[in-house]
Order: structure tokens, then C-alpha cells, then sequence
């Protein structure tokens, strides 16, 4: 059965060229630092089973260090020139389009199709994770297909990819980072805490008061924690069921929907969502880190004063 | 209580912005810590979670692909189908997508566009290129455009995916009420997703298009 080993197979290789390939840049000053980097990266997906939980703190740790004191720099391979660019996209055309859009289509087909496909009874691809596996066959295809059919030199794919990469740098790793400490923080009781102060802060005499309370607490908490799913559990026992449904008697579907919703207004502002936040950033190159949360501001807070209005207005209809 | 102290080294180490990698470190030492586990412990923990969360980083993997496509003039390919069109603006094309991200994730469509898939190469250079049509771009209204796509895409992602029923996090819903005891029918909360959809389609879009007023105005008065 395929699943996420393999995938994890063809990342590693990925990032073990990006090292070597960095080690190579000479034009890069801090090409020792890359290497290390992405070459750890490289051992975290090939090797990752076989370290132990110690020693892949120890990776991460080491990682950490890397990027906390500036040991990255940005590889520049041989690419292009913007002329040249210019001179290709009209000689292309729209083929160039083509397997861009490979991308979204086999993703799409993969992720309903290979839930079907089964060898001699057992699944050929595990049913979870369809979707990622398509999406990664789907990047491997595109990246292959442009290559033949735009007759590139074939190290192109890995140099540009390296050239990407190294502009992302440490944030790629940052999402990541951050859902091992979404697990610490479980562990240590850290969102049993935060929602038990919630709960104990709420004034409960009004029902506006606790539907404000229970939005902006979903949407703080993910400030908070990054993440709108862990703040769920936490602020609805804290706050929903007890009083938004059990006192007021509100609709649980209205309330929880809206609730989550409310939580992702808060993952909108908050820079510990970083796959949406910072890494766009870095993928835009963008001179502020925070300018996609400032752009996307004002929408996420008109967003969760909507929220409340509607739960209040659409929970108690009975 | 003292567990908090862990969020304490978030908040205070991404304001002052130290590196974010450094900081989840110790934000993860600081909580492991004070809740009574051994450094070690807590180190050890930190690096299972970090081993089992790989496939956050496996997105990573479109990248050689949209390097290539980029090395061969996709971003100049997607600004010469913009120039030739008559009405485009920034905002408007901005609109656009907005509305196909929210309908593409409210089919449960999620992973079809996105920061690096489409963003980048395609998105960003459409709408600069949109605005240029209507006079120069002053640099920071440059960044201003490009961090307005990204924050077009998350808006559109996270009103539209809770509309689809079999997403993660309406089956979170459904699982935390059923232990609760109470039991709702997945349908029933993405239909409750959609009035918050369409007032986000209204908000973020009218901001777009307010967006398009403010870059032309400064245009019209620098040429």
C-alpha cells in the first residue's frame, strides 16, 4: 500500500539535494549554513522513524539554532534573466499554463480516484491520506512534464526548487514547529487552562454577553494558539454548552458552526498560523512579515463582529 | 497556571520579533517545563510531535514544479493575459479569484490553489500587472497588491471550505458534540456556514474594491 513513507521517501531526497546543491553554490556566503539546514531536513524525512523522540529533539533543537542565528542564506542558481523570461513567455504561450494546471486536476482526480483503486482486495493508496498523495504525485508529474515539454536542463526542476526554497528559508519549517508545539501545549494543559479562565470571566446574565464571550473567546484563544481546532474543545466546553446552548438554549449546529467560524477570524491575525501568514510572506517576498495579516486585518475583525450578530440572531429562533 | 507561561514566550517573542523558530523552542521548553516535565522529557516530546507533523511540510514538494514553470516566463505569461484585457484591476481580478477559492473550497476543494500553487506564480503578477494598466505602481503599493492576493486566499479558503461537509473541521464538530451527547447531522452545519460565507464574500470583496480606488487614486497623482 502506498502511503506516507513514500512520500516522505521523495521529500527527503528533495531536501537532500537542496543540500548538496547549496553546498556547491559558490556565489552563496552562508552556503554551509543551507546545507546543514536543508541536509537535516533531509534526515528528518528519510530517517525520521529511526531516530528515537530524543534524537529528533535534538534535531529540532539543531534546526532552530540554525535559522535563530543567521546561518541561512539565499542560494542564487543559475536561472533565467527577466529578458529571456519575457522572450519565452511569448514563444510559449499558453502551453506555459498547462502543467500548471496539472496540479489542481491530478490532485483532484487522485484524491477521489485512488480511494477506488484497490489491488488483489487491499487498497493500493491509504484512504487518509489520498489527498496528500495526490498532491504529491501531482508536483512530481508537473514538475517533469515542464521540464520535457519546455526542454529545460534536467537539474532545472531541483535548482528552481532550491531557488524557492531558499527564498521561503526557516519559515517552511514553521508550520510544522508549530503543530509539535500545538502537541506540547496539550500536553502541559496549557488550552485546559486558558479555557477554564475564559469560562470563569464570562458573565452569564446576558445572552448577548455569552455569545460575544464564546466568539471572541474562539477567536482570541486561536490568536492565541494558532490553531481555531484546538481552540474548539476547549471554549465550547468552557462556554458554549454550558451556557450559549444549555442556559439560552441555542441551536448547537448555528452555534458550533459559527463558532469555528469565529475561531478562524481569529487564525486570520494571528502570526502563529503561519503556513497562511508568514510563509506567503516569505513566498511573496514581501518586505514586512506581517503585511498578509495587516492586508487581511480589517476583513477578519468586520468578519467577527458579523459572527456575533448572526449567532445571536440566527440561534434562537425557536 | 504557570503552563501559560509558555503562550507568555509566544506573544512577547514573535512582538519583538525574534526568530520564530527559536521561539516555538522555547515557548515548547518554557510549558514543558512548567508543567512538572524534565528537560529532557520535554525535549524528547517536542521532537515526536515534530517527527509526526512531516506531512505539514510535504507541501513544499509543488515547489521544483513552479521554479521550472517560473524559469520559463509563467509570471510575465500571466501578466501578458492580464494586459490584454479591457477592465481589469487589481481589485476586480483580486474578486474573481476570491469567489472561485470560496466556491472551490466550498465543493471540499481545498488543496487546488493555494499560497505556492497559485499565488505566487499566477495571482500576484495578474493583479500588479492589472494595476499597472492603470498608471505606474509606487513600491509599497506594490507590496500592498501582492500581500492583498495572499490575504484574498486565506479569506476565501477558510469562509468557503466549512460549507463542505466532510472537512476536517465540521467533523470535529460533529465528533466533540457526540461525545458530548448531543447529536447534529454534518449537513446541518455547513448549512449554517453559509450566511457568515456570503457576508465574507461581501466584506472582503467591497474592501477589494475600495482597494482599487486607493492604488488608482495614487497613481492618477503621480503621472
Amino acid at each position: 500500500m502506498i502511503g506516507l513513507p513514500l512520500v516522505y521517501l521523495v521529500a527527503g531526497l528533495m531536501f537532500a539535494a537542496f543540500a548538496v546543491m547549496s553546498l556547491g553554490d559558490r556565489t552563496n556566503r552562508k552556503r554551509l549554513g543551507n546545507a546543514a539546514f536543508w541536509g537535516l531536513m533531509a534526515v528528518s524525512f528519510l530517517l525520521g522513524d529511526r531516530l528515537g523522540d530524543l534524537g529528533n529533539g535534538v534535531l529540532v533543537l539543531a534546526l532552530a539554532l540554525l535559522a535563530g542565528t543567521g546561518q541561512l542564506g539565499v542560494g542564487t542558481p543559475a536561472t533565467t534573466s527577466p529578458d529571456e523570461r519575457q522572450d519565452l513567455a511569448h514563444r510559449l504561450g499558453a502551453r506555459l499554463f498547462l502543467p500548471a494546471l496539472v496540479i489542481p486536476v491530478i490532485t483532484l482526480i487522485g484524491t477521489f480516484a485512488f480511494k477506488a483503486i484497490s489491488v488483489n482486495g487491499a487498497p493500493l493508496v491509504e484512504a487518509k491520506n489520498a489527498t496528500l498523495i495526490a498532491l504529491a504525485l501531482a508536483a512530481i508529474v508537473a514538475a517533469v512534464l515542464a521540464q520535457v515539454m519546455f526542454r529545460q536542463p534536467a537539474t532545472a526542476p531541483l535548482q528552481e526548487g532550491r531557488r524557492l526554497m531558499d527564498l521561503v528559508g526557516w519559515a517552511a519549517l514553521l508550520p510544522q514547529m508549530l503543530a509539535a508545539l500545538g502537541a506540547v501545549f496539550a500536553a502541559a494543559g496549557v488550552g485546559q487552562t486558558i479555557g477554564e479562565l475564559a469560562a470563569a470571566w464570562t458573565p452569564v446574565d446576558s445572552r448577548f454577553a455569552v455569545v460575544a464571550a464564546y466568539c471572541l473567546g474562539m477567536a482570541g484563544f486561536t490568536i492565541l494558539m494558532g490553531n481555531a481546532f484546538a481552540a474548539f474543545p476547549v471554549m465550547t466546553a468552557g462556554i458554549a454548552l454550558p451556557l450559549v446552548i444549555g442556559r439560552f438554549g441555542g441551536d448547537p449546529a448555528v452555534v458550533c458552526a459559527i463558532g469555528m467560524l469565529s475561531g478562524f477570524c481569529g487564525t486570520l491575525l494571528t502570526p502563529l498560523a503561519a503556513n497562511f501568514n508568514l510563509v506567503p510572506a516569505a513566498l511573496l517576498q514581501l518586505k514586512d512579515r506581517y503585511g498578509v495579516i495587516r492586508a487581511q486585518a480589517p476583513t477578519a475583525v468586520l468578519m467577527l463582529v458579523i459572527n456575533v450578530v448572526l449567532m445571536n440572531a440566527l440561534a434562537f429562533r425557536a | 497556571m504557570l503552563t501559560l507561561l509558555g503562550v507568555a514566550v509566544i506573544v512577547v517573542g514573535f512582538a519583538l520579533r525574534f526568530n520564530p523558530l527559536l521561539v516555538v523552542v522555547a515557548a515548547a521548553l518554557t510549558a514543558g517545563l512548567a508543567s512538572g516535565m524534565a528537560p529532557l522529557e520535554v525535549l524528547a516530546a517536542f521532537g515526536k510531535a515534530f517527527n509526526t507533523n512531516r506531512y505539514v511540510t510535504i507541501a513544499w514538494l509543488v515547489l521544483p514544479a513552479i521554479g521550472v514553470l517560473e524559469r520559463c516566463g509563467l509570471q510575465e505569461r500571466a501578466r501578458m493575459t492580464i494586459q490584454g484585457l479591457k477592465g481589469a484591476s487589481a481589485g476586480r481580478i483580486l474578486l474573481a479569484y476570491l469567489f472561485l477559492r470560496q466556491a472551490t473550497a466550498a465543493l471540499g476543494l481545498t488543496s487546488v490553489a493555494g499560497h505556492a500553487q497559485t499565488v505566487r506564480p499566477l495571482v500576484a503578477p495578474m493583479a500588479e500587472a492589472a494595476a499597472e494598466s492603470a498608471g505606474p505602481v509606487s513600491d509599497p503599493d506594490r507590496e500592498r497588491i501582492k500581500a492583498m492576493s495572499a490575504a484574498t486566499d486565506n479569506v476565501g479558503l477558510f469562509f468557503g471550505e466549512d460549507i463542505f461537509m466532510a472537512i476536517g473541521s465540521i467533523l470535529l464538530i460533529v465528533g466533540f458534540l457526540d461525545q458530548s451527547g448531543i447529536t447534529v447531522e454534518p449537513l446541518h452545519l455547513s448549512v449554517w456556514a453559509i450566511p457568515t460565507a456570503i457576508a465574507a464574500f461581501i466584506v472582503h470583496g467591497a474592501r477589494l474594491l475600495l482597494f482599487d480606488r486607493r492604488v488608482a487614486s495614487k497613481a492618477q497623482v503621480q503621472s
